[in-house]
């Protein structure tokens, strides 16, 4: 099974652009801030959005491609989508949500109501049949969508948000559970998130959707070991700081320079992690290769560690203890020296 | 001290009195000057008989035109986008502030035995609608329709578009939506809006007896009865107002303040 998609849609101010393969072997988790066009892209892959460019195809099959005028349409695509928020029928009860489908497929009535009653029961709502939509709870909503989908035994299923719409308490159980239905599932999997945990728990692969194109697109370790964009950074709670490199030395593109301890030439990207970056009140001696000057502008606390920012000629978060915080008596405004160790630096091209 | 002030002052609350006054009093009138006694033998006359059945006929008759013609027009309406759906949605409503008499006149002109299609349709078919029941039907159609169209597309505005994707992508096509997921979801408006319809449809005067005249038996429904008997029987007049004024009020209570599409 092999989703094989080159996606151009440009509605409103959002021109996407977004080249994907994606096999049965992984779960592909689409991640990015909002407006990026993470769910334009999956309404694209369904058929609800046309594409103005480009193609989609399933196991070499051409199911869109706008250039050899070739379209079929989605309810003939066999993909389970599962929306943000549900959308379940609301004048239908939870069976005959499940059971449409099936219905639409040709499954006779009784046949399809017994296969959707077996996929009530697999999603934890056997006893629920006959519940109307509004009076089922957001947990058990979203497991009746889930059922839906994967009722009509897709070989793609789409994941839009699947989890936004619950409350904490419930998020974490039905995120078990879907982890096993997706890991039980055979086909390609999609999922859209702007929740960097929800992508780490059930994803296998990430790729970070930002203004339309992708920026990044791997494991989620490695995607946020190396982050290639400020959004990413942020993600992962780390600098990230752009400029070119000459042997070990890296001009910053906002100004000042950084050391490195492995050398490299271009344009690089380089990382520091705030626990990484140490305060001093008076200039430090010895080691550091990397020392300048700032004024704190932000202290905010983080629950045992503090994340101190420091303006100046690079900009930086550090994050320190709360002790060292009350004894460099740090407080905005106050002028500090910022050290970073060469080796504390991951730099790689950008 | 402070008086507590009353959410609308004085005069306005003696103008409102005299406004509901001047819907209630004609009503009080036709009540209490209705023939109790002779009310049976005023209804149960021949006349009497055949413009009540004439009316249910034609005004069912015009409802369920609307309903065929006014769904996809409604669907059309709320879903498609083409050049010129402003005009369209403008002239579907036309005749709910048209003056019926002009809307009589209009279908004269069109459908009428020298109108521009009416010409066609003797000629090529032997189909006459002036002066008949069916010209009648027309009549209420015409001016009845808008309302069930106006009621079934804000109801079809109101769906969710989203519900009609999740069904797509389930497997069901565009006829299937409609009929599985968007009309289910409209069936309420729906149900109001021809109802609302048919009252239209059963009291529809001016283009009626315009365009389809007033032959007892053929064109002359409940209002044109009415209209007639007042002149020689003023009893049996008031009589046919009554049944008319009971299901209208029935009607009333069918759509239970669901008013095109309000709660």
């Amino acid at each position: 099974m092999r989703l094989d998609a080159r996606v151009h849609v440009a509605i409103g101010g959002l021109d996407l652009r977004v080249e994907l393969v994606l096999g049965d072997d992984q779960v592909l988790a689409v991640l990015g801030p909002n407006g990026a066009g993470k769910t334009t892209l999956l309404r694209a892959l369904a058929g609800l959005v046309p594409l103005d460019g480009g193609h989609v195809a399933l196991d070499g099959v051409v199911l869109e491609d706008p250039r050899a005028g070739a379209f079929v349409p989605p309810e003939r695509r066999h993909m389970g989508v599962v929306f943000q928020d549900g959308l379940l029928f609301p004048h239908l009860g939870a069976l005959d949500n499940v059971a449409f489908g099936l219905h639409c497929r040709g499954v006779p009535r009784a046949a399809a109501r017994e296969r959707a009653r077996a996929w009530l029961a697999r999603v934890g709502l056997a006893g629920r049949e006959s519940a109307r939509p509004r009076t089922l709870s957001g947990g058990e909503a979203q497991r009746v969508a889930l059922a839906r989908a994967l009722a009509i035994e897709p070989t793609v299923l789409l994941l839009d948000e699947p989890l936004a719409a619950l409350d904490v308490s419930t998020r974490a159980a039905v995120r078990r559970e879907l982890t096993e239905h997706l890991r039980g599932f055979r086909g390609v999997r999609l999922l859209v998130t702007h929740d960097p945990l929800e992508a780490a728990i059930l994803a296998d692969r990430v790729m970070i959707l930002e203004s339309g194109r992708v920026v990044q697109d791997g494991p989620p370790a490695d995607v946020t070991a190396r982050p290639r964009s400020r959004w990413v950074a942020d993600l992962a709670g780390v600098n990230l700081l752009r400029g070119t490199a000459h042997g070990e030395r890296i001009e910053l593109g906002m100004g000042g320079t950084l050391v490195v301890a492995e050398p490299a030439d271009g344009e690089v990207l380089a990382v520091v992690r705030p626990r990484a970056v140490t305060l001093h009140r008076v200039r430090p001696a010895g080691s550091p290769r990397n020392v300048w000057q700032g004024e704190v502008v932000s202290i905010d606390d983080e629950g045992s560690r503090l994340r101190v920012s420091v303006g100046g000629p690079i900009p930086i978060v550090a994050e320190v203890t709360r002790g060292a915080v009350a004894e460099l008596s740090l407080a905005p405004g106050v002028l500090v020296w910022v050290a970073v160790k060469a080796t504390d630096i991951t730099s790689y091209p950008a | 001290m402070t008086r507590r002030r009353a959410p609308v002052p004085r005069p306005a609350v003696a103008l409102a009195v005299l406004g509901a006054a001047l819907f209630v009093l004609p009503l009080v009138g036709l009540v209490a000057r209705t023939p109790w006694t002779a009310l049976a033998s005023a209804l149960g006359s021949p006349e009497a008989m055949a413009a009540l059945r004439l009316s249910l006929v034609c005004s069912l008759s015009a409802t369920a035109v609307s309903v065929v013609l006014g769904l996809p027009l409604a669907w059309v309406q709320a879903r498609a986008a083409f050049p010129g759906r402003a005009l369209v949605r403008a002239l579907t409503m036309l005749p709910i502030v048209l003056p019926p008499v002009v809307g009589g006149v209009a279908l004269l002109t069109a459908f009428g035995r020298r109108g521009l299609v009416g010409r066609w349709l003797d000629e090529a078919l032997g189909v006459r609608l002036g002066f008949t029941t069916a010209g009648a039907v027309l009549a209420e159609t015409f001016v009845a329709m808008p309302f069930f169209v106006l009621a079934v597309e804000a109801a079809l505005r109101g769906v969710d578009t989203r519900l009609e994707d999740a069904a797509r992508t389930l497997g069901a096509g565009r006829w299937r939506v409609f009929r599985l997921v968007t009309l289910p979801l409209a069936a309420p408006a729906v149900g109001a809006g021809a109802l609302l319809c048919w009252a239209r449809a059963l009291g529809e005067f001016g283009a009626t007896i315009t365009f389809a005249g007033n032959m007892p038996g053929r064109t002359q429904t409940l209002p044109l009865a009415v209209y007639v008997a007042l002149e020689s029987r003023p009893e049996a007049g008031i009589a046919l107002s009554l049944v008319l004024l009971v299901l209208a009020v029935a009607v009333l209570v069918g759509l239970r303040g669901r008013w095109l599409g309000a709660p």
